[in-house]
């Protein structure tokens, strides 16, 4: 179990210098010039020219590369062209509201698709099976700006029973941590669970046409038993890995969601970077989204051993 | 443990919306912080450095200028209180009103006035302008210093009160004194507001209070100039990127002020009695900025020919719709209502006549090559207003290549001087900054060639006829120089005028007393009822 684990946390060195290398010539070689944009529109070519020599942009595309990753390898993703800070630092102040953001969205998914799952693959053909599955088409096909607008307009304009807008540090309480989470939360959380219901009802109906569940059943066991103790457990293991995924995703940014909602996020920082051409923050939130990919799939790799006993490693 | 019934589950669902909806109001705020939605996150804190609207805005509340405009455009004293000219104009002294000290603890001296200018003056056009005449600047006593010119320069005043962008904002010796290739990322203000940069979180926040040695003058506010009284102990601006949610934030009261309006909003705004639109300035232009290093607009009459391609309202309509926000005719290149307003030469130059246009063209040698155009995307002002072109252009017989991207890669290309089929271009849309009044203020008017901001107007008779009339100290002869230079930059164009308009912010009813600047938002003479 721990050489394995050892030997997973050392591949993702490659998998992290093959993404390094493939983002910093994406970010690179993209039109633009951080220059132009941090001087204005009213600069002459002189100031865009000195604002370029003190970002080091006029050395040589490899030199910059050795660069970075010399300061990468010392655990320097480097500072942001535009205000200077670390861009470390910059990434873990936005992880929290990214972090809140993607848990809530994970648990509201959970607690809509598992349950609604179940049901469909228990009365599968039936009509609740096709009204789960006109409900999972019907979140997956809502774009999340639109479902994060109609909650908006709902709940805060109509209603004003919660903020429009903005994020509040759970260390600030619990109340306005949710207050500010709960809609974007809502309208993310229906997307995952559209994916998690129909993954959820796909494996449970393979589970449930088991000789094991036949013989439960023939043996009288209650249908609750039957469904979570016996079915779900072993349906679990591509539940989690949606689950692992989704959260994955969700961690690494959701642009959209964070910007209707104003919530200061990952994905708020990355596309910010891009379009200022803040080359060194691009570079650093892809590496660290990458990174967090890979962990949370070896955490998903992992719980597959609690899921399934025979699975070793 | 029972199972919870259902009425028990809705009712615990009911009490959580509720404990929710208190915190929402508990968030409400009272009427002793202002809470303004930005559209721009503040990144740059060294308002030197950089032409960004937002850090004008911060630098505006935290730091203070030695001089500022009042509502009739006319400099003021602001940190200085007495000023002596000596008879030849080339002697300034100043001295410092007392009472001013630094968010840190400490006076404002005149060592601190003199580091803040000079790299001021290294940097900014109208400073390095000021600099071109300037033989000494040096701090006399504790809180006086000199300014010693080597000829008369009659912009003396006018540039020390240069509004936001680029204004010659006063900061610590210790900081002034930061090379000006290496931005400031420490913040040490004189000003009404004090920034709080431990609770400055980017993307998200940026928080301000009031400060307690602030000692505002005696004169009431006028523009940026006279009394700054701060009526809020504290200040929020929140980053809000998406438009919608700006609107919506305004108008259930969770911000007081909202930065930077689309046009798209005004109906919605202005049918709230809860909201409403104010205008900070008179007006600003948009323009059609032509490539003076590339051919067909190397030619002046090139240039002149796309003057005849353009009906104002015609543009103003398709990007700012409602009339209110724009002139039907502004035939100034320094805002029409400004203290230098004039239209002279603008005469021949109104109304569409495409035939015309097409035939000046043909005149200037144009035979058909490409002409690239730089579109915006992301700027709907600015895409709306190149479509309008596109068409005018096609209409006219120009072979139009359209090149659309996102206003970063627009500007990487609009810095290139190499020919367009190389990666360069020939037009491009953009606008003035709203202080822009005056031929040193506004720095797209600048025709010093390779020396000019990007699009590299030329014209040496114009760059003289500036000279003139900046070294010129009477105000009435300075004001016949002004209409002068107007009608050159008719024969010359170093930009189309598109039209004049107005960017309004937009309030909550009950936010009064927003003071009309020029540009900039002043946070200071607001009273939250």
């Amino acid at each position: 179990m721990w050489a394995y684990l050892v030997r997973r946390i050392l591949a993702t060195i490659p998998v992290l210098l093959v993404v390094a290398v493939v983002v910093f010539l994406l970010v690179n070689l993209a039109p633009g010039d951080p220059a132009a944009l941090l001087v204005g529109d009213d600069a002459r070519t002189e100031d865009i020219e000195r604002v370029r020599q003190r970002l080091g942009l006029d050395q040589p595309l490899p030199v910059r590369f050795v660069h970075w990753v010399g300061d990468l390898a010392q655990g320097n993703l480097g500072n942001s062209v535009l205000n200077s800070r670390p861009v470390l630092d910059l990434i873990l102040q936005r992880l929290e509201p990214t972090a809140s953001l993607a848990i809530l969205s994970i648990i509201i998914a959970i607690v809509i698709a598992i349950p609604l799952g179940i049901l469909a693959a228990w009365n599968a053909g039936k009509a609740i099976d096709r009204g789960v599955m006109v409900f999972a088409v019907l979140s997956f096909s809502f774009p999340v700006f639109l479902v994060g607008y109609l909650l908006m307009y709902v709940f805060s304009l109509y209603w004003r029973i919660l903020p429009v807008q903005g994020y509040t540090p759970l260390a600030q309480g619990l109340g306005p941590w949710l207050a500010n989470l709960i809609l974007p939360s809502v309208a993310l959380g229906l997307v995952f669970s559209a994916l998690l219901a129909r993954m959820t009802r796909s494996t449970m109906i393979e589970v449930l046409n088991e000789d094991y569940i036949r013989t439960a059943r023939a043996k009288g066991l209650a249908t609750r038993p039957i469904l979570f103790r016996h079915a779900l457990k072993n349906a679990a293991v591509p539940i989690v890995t949606t689950i692992g995924v989704a959260f994955a995703a969700l961690i690494g940014g959701v642009v959209v969601t964070e910007s209707v909602f104003a919530i200061p996020g990952v994905g708020r920082l990355t596309i910010e970077a891009v379009l200022q051409r803040d080359y060194p923050v691009v570079q650093g939130v892809v590496l660290f989204a990458a990174f967090a990919c890979v962990m949370v799939n070896l955490v998903i790799d992992l719980s597959y051993t609690f899921f399934d006993p025979r699975i070793r490693y | 443990m029972g199972r919870m019934t259902r009425s028990g589950r809705a009712l615990l669902a009911s009490a959580f919306m509720m404990a929710c909806a208190a915190t929402a109001q508990a968030q409400t705020p009272g009427n002793r912080i202002l809470k303004v939605g930005v559209q721009s996150d503040l990144k740059v804190l060294d308002p030197i450095v950089t032409t960004s609207r937002v850090t004008g805005m911060f630098a505006s509340s935290v730091y203070e200028t030695l001089f500022a405009y009042d509502e009739d455009g006319v400099p003021q004293p602001q940190m200085v209180g007495d000023t002596k000219i000596s008879d030849d104009k080339l002697t300034y002294e100043f001295k410092l009103r007392p009472d001013q000290r630094w968010h840190s603890g400490g006076p404002v001296t005149a060592a601190d006035a003199v580091a803040s200018l000079k790299r001021w003056m290294s940097f900014d056009p109208v400073g390095r302008m000021l600099n071109d005449f300037t033989k000494s600047l040096e701090a006399v006593d504790q809180d006086t210093f000199r300014l010693v010119l080597k000829e008369p320069y009659g912009l003396v005043l006018q540039s020390l009160a240069k509004p936001s962008p680029g204004s010659p904002f006063i900061m610590p010796e210790r900081l002034a004194k930061t090379p000006i290739s290496q931005p400031i990322t420490e913040v040490d203000g004189s000003g009404p507001y004090i920034f709080k940069q431990d609770e400055w979180r980017p993307g998200n926040r940026v928080v301000f209070v009031k400060s307690p040695a602030y000692v505002p003058r005696k004169e009431p506010p006028s523009g940026l100039a006279g009394a700054h009284v701060v009526n809020f102990d504290r200040m929020e601006w929140l980053y809000i990127p998406d438009n919608n949610t700006g609107l919506s934030a305004l108008q259930v009261g969770e911000i007081d002020y909202l930065d930077e309006v689309p046009f798209d909003f005004l109906p919605i705004i202005k049918s709230n009695k809860d909201t409403r639109l104010v205008s900070l300035y008179n007006g600003t232009l948009g323009f059609i900025r032509p490539n003076f290093t590339q051919p067909p607009f190397d030619k002046p009459l090139a240039r002149q020919a796309l003057y005849y391609l353009v009906d104002q309202p015609e543009f103003m309509n398709a990007a700012v719709g409602d009339a209110d926000f724009y002139m039907k005719f502004c035939g100034s290149y320094f805002i029409c209502g400004s203290e230098n307003g004039t239209e002279a030469g603008s005469e021949n130059f109104r109304g569409k006549d495409i035939a015309k246009a097409k035939k000046m063209l043909a005149d200037s040698g144009y035979k058909g090559e490409p002409v690239v155009v730089l579109l915006a995307t992301d700027r709907p002002l600015y895409a709306a207003w190149t479509q309008v072109m596109i068409q005018n252009l096609r209409d006219a017989g120009v072979n139009v290549d359209v090149k659309p991207s996102e206003w970063g890669a627009l500007m990487s290309r609009w810095a290139r001087k190499d020919p367009p089929e190389k990666g360069g271009w020939n037009l491009n849309i953009g606008a003035q900054p709203p202080g822009g009044t005056d031929p040193i203020k506004n720095p797209f008017f600048n025709p010093a060639c390779d020396k000019a901001v990007l699009g590299w107007p030329c014209d040496e008779k114009l760059l003289k006829m500036i000279d003139a009339w900046s070294r010129e100290t009477d105000d009435e002869r300075r004001k016949a120089m002004i209409a002068d230079i107007n009608r050159q930059a008719y024969q010359s164009v170093p930009y189309v005028i598109l039209g004049q308009y107005q960017q309004p912010v937009a309030v909550r009813a009950n936010l009064t007393g927003v003071l009309k600047t020029g540009g900039t938002t002043a946070f200071w003479n607001m009273v939250k009822k």
